[in-house]
């Protein structure tokens, strides 16, 4: 197993940024996640890694020996594509042993290793089948197993799930949790699924547009993300964000928007008449209570999602959607009270969190 | 689909099936028909006289029909054999082209593009024995020395394979091509990093996923060697001495110059068989292995 | 780095050494039409020509290229109208029809492609005379039509199997019959497919030498590959005649490929992946 680590990373295409200045530090056996929304670039990242493409600026460091000049079959990383590019004309059994065969090893220690992968994955009865014969869950078991049997410093993993249906996804995810206690790989992981990142990452990667917005455990992220992007892409239903001013008053400060007002505190004093956003998740707006904030709006939809129901309401322009327990009815077009505790609010200014 | 639906679509395709049966498969027929007969164009008066096998029986001992039966037999094999070859570099080379592919691409598809008779009165004048650039690539500026290509009986049939590999093999490659471009990239990425080097990666990957389209343009190939007649008839009109007098411009002979339609026809049916005997073959082999190849 | 500046190198010489492969022969003959005739059998070569035209107007007027090069534009050009016109509809049958019957008629279609054409012409010729037209413009029409069906059939058919059902579902919705659907849906949006087949059959049709020969003996209506194979110079072989010809009948072939050159591409490989 191996440490990684990439300085300064830039790629371009022609005239499009791909991927600009990246830097990354991933730990021997850390599970790490590039988190973001499709052409973030993190794909690239991907295969730059991988040796497959080569980056324009910048180093790949492995064991904090760069690997810049190796080509893919030197690095010893494994990869798990997202198709699982599996080879047609070969059996499983051939698709697993392919990256041992090429490297010369003896025939009795890949049946070796191919038994021990298979088995693992429960993919024993599976090797003399070929890859049309197999289902989508199979096929990708042995797409892992051909990256396993290689022991590889390294995994790869692009978007390894997202061509298998809903149910399935959740097992092979806990399945990847499960492998990753019992191998202890160092994994590079992408996607663009926030629920796969954040059940299964010990580092996630925030990405967009070529650059990274915020490295940090998942509950860190979840909790303090560093700007309105990450917090906006981060959980589900999104944070209700809105733009408005800072006023000073009596007591700390005011927000104001366009259709509301708060409380706010924690403000350094030099922000008063600045503009910023704050946010709140929907799960952090108490309802039909009266805190300190208590915002009255109009309920527009119900999204009853059966553990819990998501209701959207409006003030003035602004909609703001909040949680509440299944229990709980509300009919729309009725006006309720939305409270807001101060000390769960995200300010954001010029972006990034304050 | 409803029935009303069903006899729509079978509807649409009576005018095609009404060409092809009546220009193609009938005549067919009538061919087989014809080669019963001993039929003399030009001697009306003689009749068509019902003769069965006659005509087939004097093909098997005609000399000229055995020979012409092996010269078309190597002509298929040496030209399929260099176009298959040919074609997998330049397929491999066009599809690994990047930039300049469409112009490459444009190049090769050149020599399929032009007439088959332009072909062949161009390399008529490559290989003339007097003022043709071949013999002056090969022998500079001494003339005397110059070999008479297509007037030789050791040469002739060489030139003619040589001017069909010109042609063809740009066939061969977009055929072969196509097969190329049908393997996904991620394959090779997945290979290259599971540690294959770049013949291994050929090996592995490219050999036994283009087998099917090699299959389909040996197929296609085979076929279209067999019906050689073009080239033939201008460059060498058959000569010297027989030595390009491949299966179908026997036939032409036979049966338009000399006349002797029944035999003629014999002899058509016979390539026909041969054809069709090749096809069959080539279409369960293919069938079989597309199937495997697929994913 | 330095395995891969040699990777190059060897690439390059590769991609000039099959453009050269495939260009050379041909620019030399062709270089012929633009030379004179002592230019032409001189040895050495002589690789710059003198720009004269001569043979291009002895082309024109002593071998009369000019009317064979209408009779071919006229016969490929009506072979290739109604190829295309037949094939859409046959193509588009066979790609509605269950699989399994499209398949076996397609495969007989296939078939009728692979005869040899000696066999064919004979009963054609006779049937031709019969109706007395050989020597005419239809009597290489239909045969040739007959010719390029099979390929313009297997590629329409391949190219309406890729368009979606609920395009006609769509018209039949809005009131139109099956058939008013194929004509005011379907055709206008199979532009591409018809055009692949129409230059795939064009081609064929304008290249063919054995049943134009065969057909057409007398001079007035022989097509361009007749004229070509036939060229008689008095003494020599005349040529320069014989390039310009070439170079006249291809010309408009070479354009046709440099502009369609993907459609083609396609075309004649969707046989392959696909057959």
């Amino acid at each position: 197993m191996a440490s990684l680590q990439l300085k300064g990373i830039s790629k371009r295409f022609g005239d499009v940024v791909a991927l600009s200045n990246i830097n990354l530090s991933i730990d021997d056996g850390e599970f790490c996640v590039l988190l973001g929304p499709s052409g973030c670039g993190k794909s690239t990242l991907l295969q730059i890694v991988a040796g497959l493409t080569s980056q324009d600026e910048g180093s790949v460091l492995v064991n904090n020996q760069p690997i810049d000049h190796l080509s893919p079959r030197d690095r010893d990383v494994a990869m798990v594509f997202q198709s699982y590019a599996l080879y047609p004309h070969m059996t499983v059994a051939q698709n697993l042993g392919f990256g041992l065969r090429m490297r010369g090893i003896h025939k009795d220690m890949i049946w070796k290793r191919i038994t021990e992968a298979a088995n693992l994955l429960g993919i024993h009865d599976l090797l003399k089948r070929r890859p049309r014969e197999l289902s989508g869950g199979q096929r990708q078991r042995v797409a892992m197993g051909r990256a396993l049997v290689r022991r590889p410093q390294l995994f790869l993993l692009d978007e390894p799930l997202s061509n298998l249906d809903a149910m399935l996804r959740i097992n092979v995810r806990l399945e990847l949790m499960r492998l990753h206690k019992q191998i202890q790989g160092t994994i590079l992981y992408v996607t663009h699924d926030q629920v796969e990142a954040m059940t299964l990452g010990d580092k996630v990667v925030i990405m967009r547009d070529g650059s990274i917005h915020q490295i940090d455990r998942p509950e860190t992220i979840y909790d303090r993300p560093a700007d309105t992007f990450v917090a906006s892409f981060i959980g589900s239903p999104a944070m209700n964000l809105f733009q408005g001013n800072l006023i000073r008053a009596k007591r700390g400060f005011i927000f104001q928007s366009a259709d509301f007002l708060l409380n706010i505190q924690d403000i350094p004093p030099h922000f008063a008449g600045n503009t910023v956003e704050i946010g709140i998740r929907p799960e952090d707006i108490e309802i039909a209570h009266g805190p300190e904030n208590a915002l009255r709006s109009k309920v527009e939809i119900i999204s009853n999602v059966g553990s819990e129901k998501y209701i959207h309401t409006r003030i003035g322009s602004a909609t703001l959607t909040a949680r509440a327990r299944k229990e709980e009815t509300f009919v729309p077009g009725e006006t309720i009270s939305l409270g807001i505790n101060p000390s769960k609010l995200h300010i954001f200014y010029n972006g990034k969190r304050m | 689909m409803t029935r009303k639906d069903q006899n729509f679509y079978l509807g649409l395709l009576v005018p095609a099936t009404a060409v092809l049966l009546l220009f193609i498969a009938a005549p067919i027929v009538h061919s087989i028909f014809l080669s019963f007969h001993r039929i003399i164009i030009g001697l009306p008066q003689l009749k068509t006289p019902f003769v069965g096998l006659d005509n087939y029986r004097e093909l098997l001992n005609d000399p000229v029909a055995r020979h012409s039966f092996w010269i078309t037999i190597i002509f298929v094999g040496t030209t399929t054999f260099f176009e298959l070859l040919i074609g997998i570099l330049l397929a491999l080379l066009i599809h690994h082209s990047f930039p300049g592919r469409g112009a490459l691409r444009a190049c090769v598809l050149i020599p399929w593009a032009i007439p088959t008779v332009v072909s062949a009165q161009m390399w008529r004048f490559l290989f003339n024995d007097a003022y043709g650039v071949i013999n002056y690539v090969i022998f500079g500026a001494n003339t005397s020395q110059y070999i008479p290509w297509l007037a030789l009986p050791s040469t002739a049939l060489l030139s003619i394979v040589a001017a069909d590999i010109w042609k063809t093999s740009s066939f061969a490659a977009l055929l072969i091509l196509a097969g190329l471009q049908v393997i996904p990239e991620e394959l090779y990425q997945a290979a290259k990093v599971d540690g294959a080097v770049v013949w291994q990666r050929f090996l592995h990957i490219t050999w036994p996923l283009i087998r099917p389209a090699l299959l389909v343009a040996l197929l296609f190939r085979t076929i279209d060697a067999f019906r050689v007649f073009d080239l033939a008839f201008v460059m060498t009109q058959g000569g010297p001495a027989d030595a390009t007098n491949v299966l179908q411009l026997y036939g032409y002979k036979k049966m338009f110059v000399e006349g002797w339609m029944g035999y003629g026809s014999a002899i058509s049916v016979c390539i026909f068989i041969m054809v069709m005997v090749l096809a069959i073959a080539y279409v369960r082999m293919v069938g079989r292995r597309l199937l495997e190849a697929s994913v | 780095m330095m395995k891969g500046f040699l990777k190059k190198f060897l690439f390059i010489i590769g991609v000039f050494l099959a453009a050269g492969f495939s260009l050379a022969p041909f620019l030399w003959f062709v270089l012929s039409a633009f030379k004179d005739q002592t230019q032409i059998t001189a040895i050495p070569p002589q690789w710059l020509p003198s720009f004269s035209m001569e043979s291009f107007s002895s082309a024109v007027t002593r071998y009369g290229i000019i009317h064979y090069l209408l009779n071919s534009a006229i016969v490929a050009g009506s072979a290739t109208v109604v190829t295309i016109t037949l094939g859409t509809v046959a193509g588009y049958a066979l790609a509605r029809l269950p699989r399994r019957w499209a398949q076996i008629i397609l495969m007989g279609i296939l078939a009728c492609a692979m005869f040899p054409q000696i066999a064919i012409v004979g009963p054609i010729w006779r049937f031709l005379r019969f109706m007395g037209w050989l020597n005419t413009y239809q009597g290489l029409i239909f045969p040739y039509v007959a010719l390029t069906l099979p390929l313009a059939v297997w590629i329409l058919a391949l190219f309406f199997r890729e368009m979606p059902e609920e395009l006609e579902a769509a018209a039949l919705v809005d009131g139109c019959t099956r058939l008013g659907s194929l004509v005011r849906v379907i055709v206008p949006l199979s532009a591409p497919g018809l055009f692949t087949a129409a230059i795939l059959s064009f081609i064929y049709a304008w290249n063919e030498f054995f049943l134009a020969l065969l057909i057409m003996t007398d001079p007035a209506r022989q097509t361009m590959p007749v004229g070509i194979a036939l060229f008689q110079g008095e003494h020599t072989i005349p040529w320069g005649e014989i390039a310009a010809a070439s170079f006249i009948t291809t010309a408009p072939l070479i354009f046709m490929v440099l502009l369609f050159q993907r459609r083609i591409v396609t075309g004649l490989s969707a046989g392959a992946i696909k057959g």
